[in-house]
């Protein structure tokens, strides 16, 4: 890397560079700590609705109305809640949900990304551009139509159903054909040169390199689906294809009534998996999308 | 070249026609539908041209939707994004606690908007609800935040905003760590004050990364109405009606095809028209390395 | 999981007896039931539902999908695409739309033997007002209540009111609830004297009961035209307006049903306009003695039934609609039906359930079980029309501009006349 301004007083620069801070690290200590209250402030304010949510989820129900910061703790709510639906099938449904929709769309992406970044054809910007309308129409404004779709092909109260429009995705399409056009001509050329036939090429030279691109759309896909609710209200009707977003919207309308220590343990336990597992990997979140390019 | 063609065809053939099955083609027929009456019982749809349109424009419930949709656009895009750059910044500095801050600021956006619906909704019941108590602490009055008309709008906003900031923010995130360092050095030598390395190096650097921000804020301003589904159902008085959702209970409360049909045509001239602006006229703006 | 293995269970068994199993053409049956998943009615229905696999050796596999609104939905989704239940317990009023629907089949076509007809005409008159077009019978009561107050007896006393007398006349009401409303010293409203729904789905059920009080019946009996702008209706509204603009002894703005159960557990409000659905739930839940009285009407009480019908679809086979037939005969035979009403507060549908042995015990303990049932004669039917979700949706939209202070009371009642009639126009010719 190199630098974008050359002094033209070698030993005044080193002298001043050293000795140089930028402006804004002399800022005076007021103002900077306002910033950092400022941002305190909002992160609070930010994290504040979850926190109650989990303090009365813990918390028996009657103090959901009546805050009290010495209530007991108890563990009833969440029992109740989990006995209540069958929330262990919704976690089922919704972990194949999200495994078939992960396999697919990197299954039927990949090839297409690759022939759209390294395949000379006629019509393939144009194909390209009619792809990519996909990125602003996604499938659920279109839900009163495809779901007449789903239910001519018979796949109604499936998981397959839920999946199915998102399978073609205009959004892992575009990235990765994005990332394959950063591969070095030569290595694919080394490939060519041993040989390799068109997908071996695809499969041993751009996908190892496009990993980062995978983890960061891996990611962004997972969090999506697993929490998408309206095309899967409408196209779902049976516990053994509910996913939890829908299971959890239908368990919190009651006709006699709302118990919100209850409701805020089921609406935990639903969010839990994601949120555990975004705790437990945001590093490699953030990194994977700073590597994967998307910015 | 020409097996090239093939080969190219063949790889992306899965993919395309998925797509083409669950986006295009139910675009075109949605089209279509809305040019025929509405199937009453065995009775098969007839043709009758525009009129499901003159029946939309004389629907005021219509008009309250697409009001609703546009102030919600025009709230939550601005707010999530300014607020995404700004929680990006905030937390791409070595301040303390950093490490916490990012996770409250990203915790909404793992949710289900389901789960934050459940959880608004109880945050803003009248009377007992957190929002109230801690107004009550302060002296304000009782609101009945989701049932009054002018409030139930803007919290529907807030709601919004509160879910899709922490994702943009790490797009922002990711996009700052990148930034080589060696540009702030040069505008240290330079003399260059806070404020204006950000305004004229910063800002522009970010623009690809603000550009797809702001697609995805589009979208979502259209694409998502599950708090509106659990919190209000539109209500009070159609104050929190969307286009989507108008379309959700046309299509699955009404049972009426025709007029959702209609409707979806409405939304997608106006995603189409955004997305032609975005890409047409702010693509070209932004600078690209 | 449990029910499962037990229904399992029991299907093995009946499998094991031949004579049964030659008798039947139909095995298993798909039954939507309009409760979230879970709770305590889940384990009643399955319960009904495995006893009747005992007798008969059918297996009715109830799918549980919400509220009514959401039921409703799923069962057209499911309907409209090919499969589907037989039957499901709806809202009666929804009868004409689903007509319009053209997925019934009614009563009299799936076959009523002499001792049909006595069953249908066993049940109580005003359950059966949303049942009848064109001459046939499309659906059959089965959790059906009215509409009436509770009220929090420990209030009352508090403020000086007698506990045992619970008002008859809106003015009574008024009066009542202005004593009953508790403000802090700021002027913050610590209790509500009176809270009755004006959310989706609820509103128009809260309406026809003020409705009725002002002796105004919303709707033909066709579905075909309704009378918002009738004098008496208007009134109605207003007086629903003045409750918080000028008595003030309600909220402005929305209230949520499902919010007022707990509003009134927890001493927020002290009369409360609910079902009778939820009277089991509050007398074990209440912490403070609580009664049940008949919802006040101009000069004397009045109100509304409403609650869930038993609808039997056009798209099962001939077997599949006896057996579903013959299911619906087992929920609503006396001694069945009484135990509803004891589990669950719905009101018992036939006088004859009324008569068993186990309700009669149950009212004598709990008397407060009775006091529904003695308001069916003042009862009127569920608004109910065609596009029956539509007309609901532009009555709820001007009834919540109303409350929320944007629409006068006339003004909102003759939009909502307008637009009910252009909904209702393609029907009138019909």
């Amino acid at each position: 890397m190199s630098t974008a301004v050359a002094s033209p007083r070698p030993l005044a620069a080193r002298r001043s560079a050293r000795d140089t801070v930028p402006p804004w690290r002399l800022q005076s200590v007021p103002t900077r700590t306002l910033e950092i209250i400022g941002a305190w402030l909002l992160g609070i304010i930010w994290v504040l609705p979850l926190l109650y949510s989990v303090w009365t989820a813990f918390h028996p129900e009657g103090y959901a109305t009546h805050f009290d910061l010495f209530a007991p703790l108890t563990l009833s709510n969440i029992v109740h809640a989990w006995q209540a639906a069958p929330f262990a099938r919704y976690l089922l449904n919704t972990t194949i949900l999200v495994t078939i929709v992960l396999v697919a769309q990197f299954v039927l992406c990949t090839p297409a990304a690759f022939a759209f970044a390294r395949l000379e054809f006629p019509g393939r910007d144009t194909v390209f551009a009619v792809v990519l309308l996909q990125l602003m129409i996604m499938p659920e404004v279109l839900l009163v139509e495809n779901y007449r779709t789903l239910s001519e092909l018979g796949l109604v109260d499936t998981i397959v159903a839920i999946a199915l429009p998102y399978l073609g995705s205009a959004f892992g399409t575009f990235l990765l054909r994005q990332t394959f056009r950063t591969v070095p001509q030569e290595l694919d050329d080394a490939a060519r040169l041993e040989g390799c036939s068109l997908l071996a090429r695809m499969w041993r030279v751009y996908v190892p390199l496009a990993r980062p691109t995978y983890i960061a759309y891996g990611l962004v896909s997972v969090s999506y689906h697993w929490n998408n609710f309206l095309w899967p209200l409408v196209i779902t009707n049976s516990v053994t294809t509910r996913p939890l977003t829908v299971g959890l919207s239908i368990f919190a309308t009651t006709d006699q009534g709302i118990d919100w220590s209850i409701v805020t343990a089921a609406t935990l336990m639903t969010s839990a998996p994601l949120l555990m597992a975004f705790l437990l990997f945001q590093r490699q979140f953030v990194q994977s999308f700073m590597r994967a390019g998307i910015r | 070249m020409k097996r090239e063609t093939i080969q190219a065809w063949l790889l992306i053939l899965p993919a395309l026609i998925l797509l083409v099955a669950f986006t295009h083609w139910p675009a075109a027929m949605t089209l279509l539908d809305s040019l025929y009456a509405i199937p009453k019982g065995n009775r098969p749809p007839h043709f009758i041209g525009l009129d499901n349109y003159a029946d939309l424009i004389d629907d005021p419930v219509f008009w309250q939707a697409l009001h609703n949709n546009v102030v919600y656009a025009i709230a939550t895009i601005p707010a999530s994004v300014l607020l995404a750059l700004l929680m990006a910044l905030a937390v791409n500095e070595a301040i303390p606690g950093r490490g916490l801050l990012r996770m409250a600021y990203f915790t909404p956006t793992m949710l289900p908007m389901i789960a934050i619906a459940n959880i608004w909704m109880f945050f803003l019941t009248p009377d007992y609800g957190l929002f109230d108590s801690i107004l009550g602490f302060f002296g304000g009055g009782r609101h009945n935040w989701l049932g009054d008309k002018a409030t139930a709008l803007p919290c529907m906003i807030a709601v919004g905003v509160w879910q899709e900031a922490g994702f943009f923010m790490i797009f922002y995130l990711a996009a700052l760590q990148t930034m080589p360092s060696d540009l702030k050095e040069a505008a240290a030598l330079e003399g260059s004050s806070r404020w204006n390395f950000f305004r004229r190096v910063t800002l522009p650097l970010l623009m690809p990364t603000t550009l797809f921000v702001l697609v995805n804020a589009v979208i979502n301003a259209f694409r998502v109405v599950d708090h509106i589904v659990v919190m209000t159902r539109g209500g009070p008085d159609n104050a929190t009606t969307l286009l989507l959702y108008y379309i959700y209970e046309t299509g699955f409360r009404f049972w009426d095809p025709a007029a959702a049909a209609t409707l979806t045509v409405v939304l997608l001239a106006i995603l189409a028209a955004l997305a032609a602006f975005q890409f047409g006229v702010l693509g070209r703006r932004v600078h690209y390395r | 999981m449990i029910h499962r293995r037990t229904l399992l269970a029991a299907s093995v068994a009946t499998l094991a007896a031949p004579a049964i199993v030659r008798a039947q053409t139909v095995k298993e049956l798909s039954f939507y039931y309009p409760i979230a998943v879970g709770g305590p009615l889940q384990a009643i229905i399955d319960g009904y539902c495995q006893d009747f696999q005992k007798q008969s050796g059918i297996k009715v596999n109830p799918v549980y999908a919400g509220d009514y609104s959401n039921t409703l939905i799923k069962a057209m989704t499911a309907i409209k695409g090919g499969g589907g239940p037989q039957l499901s317990v709806l809202l009666a009023a929804e009868m004409h739309s689903l007509q319009d629907q053209d997925i019934l089949v009614s009563l009299d076509e799936i076959g009523l033997d002499a001792e049909g007809r006595k069953w249908i005409e066993g049940f109580y008159p005003a359950f059966m007002a949303n049942s009848h077009a064109d001459g046939k019978t499309w659906s059959v009561p089965f959790q059906r209540s009215t509409a009436v107050a509770f009220y929090n007896k420990q209030t009352f006393a508090e403020v000086g009111l007698d506990p045992e007398k619970f008002p008859r006349t809106w003015a009574e009401l008024v009066a009542a609830a202005q004593k009953l409303t508790k403000r802090d010293a700021s002027g913050t409203v610590a209790r509500w004297g009176f809270k009755l729904a004006s959310d989706l789905g609820n509103a128009q059920w809260t309406f026809g009961a003020l409705a009725n009080q002002a002796h105004c019946i919303l709707m033909n009996e066709a579905g075909t035209e309704t009378y918002f702008t009738d004098p008496k209706s208007i009134e109605a509204m207003a007086y629903w307006y003045s409750l918080p603009f000028e008595h003030k002894v309600t909220p402005p703005g929305i209230t949520a049903w499902p919010e007022i159960p707990t509003d009134f557990l927890q001493g927020n409000a002290a009369i409360i306009q609910h079902t009778t659905g939820s009277l089991t739930n509050f007398r074990n839940n209440c912490k403070f003695p609580f009664g049940i009285g008949g919802l006040p009407g101009k000069d004397g009480p009045r109100t509304v039934v409403g609650g869930g019908n038993m609808y039997f679809f056009k798209s099962a086979s001939e077997a599949e609609r006896k057996a579903a037939l013959r299911f619906v005969r087992f929920l609503t035979e006396p001694e069945r039906a009484a135990d509803w009403c004891i589990k669950t507060g719905y009101i018992a549908v036939s006088p004859a359930a009324w008569e068993t042995a186990a309700l009669k015990k149950y009212v004598a303990d709990y008397p407060p079980a009775n006091v529904a049932r003695g308001f069916l004669p003042v009862a009127v039917g569920e608004l109910s029309t065609h596009e029956n979700q539509r007309v609901y949706k532009t009555l709820t939209d001007h009834i919540q501009a109303c409350l929320g202070g944007n629409e006068l009371p006339a003004q909102a009642m003759e939009a909502t006349q307008t637009e009910a009639t252009r909904i209702l126009r393609p029907y009138k010719r019909g």
